[in-house]
């Protein structure tokens, strides 16, 4: 079986994750979502945490944003205890949702403070936790990231976000709690987002090989530009559950692949239109 | 996009390959910057100096040191500004 399965039933450990990128709009919320959900999907007890305070969003992309009573700073100030926080989610058994506050700032958020909420759910015997980082390097990023086991680096094929992720990536090198201890690092993880086999094979978009040897980061999977991603979160329901989306596949392949499974790359490849649609039009 | 193009592709070059190649760079100098020197780089500099003073009148401003990494290798840079003629 896979390595993280034997982790998992033999020794039965919390695994945290951060779903960062530095620049914003890349697809960090989608993709927490999207991943936090195929865990669940799979068996695993999930949680999925919304680090950015003050523009909170994961829950509008889950779904539970009319079920959001208490959030992740109440229960950090121990306003309210993480049962009661803890959204379950409507599509997945094992799936909850911790939000973010909406009008507090990001300074709310204490490395004591995150640690022992991250603490907690381990003793409630969660199997991961997803923490969906905000953007940017300032406090709010640097939470997400202080406990992180692993790492999903979200990277758009483009210039600026790929710099931005190169930045993030020293972060966690220098920042995390495992680089600060001298323990084990931080497993980075590549996701390239909003992918366009076209435009890359008209040389018009940077290949997520060229963004790979770039970042120098294991790949960990290839979301294609797809507008059941708008369709997903409009509607509230993380995109992994859309029915014949390529996106929702392509994060199936990811948690697969996370999950120690071999799955070839798929929706990378364009195949070149011939000559006389060229001509006469098409593509 | 003309049709001769469309049919014959175009031959200016793909901005794909400018943006791999700025991005070589942008990220090569931030690598640097996060990892810092190696440590010897500052008294490599100073027993350069000395070494180089005993034939040439320099100050410690005119010798630079520097390690850059491009690609797969490291270049190891020294640039050393010689004094105007005559004052030799």
């Amino acid at each position: 079986m896979t390595e993280h399965n034997n982790q998992i039933r033999e020794n039965p450990v919390t695994r945290i994750i951060v779903v960062t990128s530095g620049k914003g709009g890349v697809g960090k919320t989608t993709t927490s979502a999207s991943f936090a959900s195929g865990l669940a999907l799979r068996g695993f007890k999930t949680a999925v945490i919304d680090f950015d305070v003050g523009l909170r969003n994961l829950d509008l992309i889950m779904g539970c944003e009319r079920r959001v009573v208490y959030d992740f700073v109440n229960v950090i100030h121990g306003e309210a205890n993480l049962n009661q926080a803890l959204i379950k989610d409507k599509h997945c058994e094992n799936l909850f949702v911790l939000p973010a506050s909406q009008t507090r700032d990001k300074d709310a958020l204490t490395e004591e403070g995150v640690e022992k909420v991250l603490k907690d759910l381990e003793h409630m015997g969660f199997d991961y936790i997803i923490c969906d980082s905000p953007a940017g390097i300032e406090h709010g990023a640097i939470m997400a990231l202080t406990f992180a086991d692993e790492a999903l680096v979200v990277t758009n094929p483009e210039v600026s976000s790929i710099r931005d992720s190169d930045r993030i990536l020293g972060i966690l090198q220098s920042k995390s709690r495992r680089a600060r201890d001298g323990q084990e690092a931080v497993k980075e993880h590549l996701i390239v987002t909003r992918y366009s086999a076209k435009r890359v094979e008209e040389g018009e978009m940077l290949s997520y090989k060229d963004v790979q040897e770039l970042l120098r980061v294991p790949l960990l999977g290839v979301i294609p530009e797809s507008e059941t991603v708008l369709q997903a979160s409009n509607s509230g329901a993380p995109v992994i559950h859309s029915k014949e989306s390529e996106a929702a596949e392509a994060y199936q392949d990811v948690v697969a692949r996370f999950l120690g499974e071999e799955r070839e790359m798929r929706f990378v490849n364009y195949e070149k239109p011939g000559l006389l649609k060229r001509i006469f039009g098409g593509a | 996009m003309s049709w001769l193009e469309k049919i014959f592709g175009s031959s200016q070059p793909k901005s794909a390959q400018l943006a791999r190649e700025r991005l070589t760079l942008v990220i090569a100098h931030q690598r640097a910057e996060n990892e810092g020197q190696p440590d010897f780089l500052p008294d490599l500099q100073k027993e350069l100096i000395a070494v180089i003073s005993k034939y040439v009148k320099v100050s410690s401003d005119d010798i630079k040191v520097q390690l850059e990494k491009k690609g797969n290798y490291e270049v190891l840079e020294v640039n050393i500004v010689m004094p105007e003629p005559g004052v030799r």
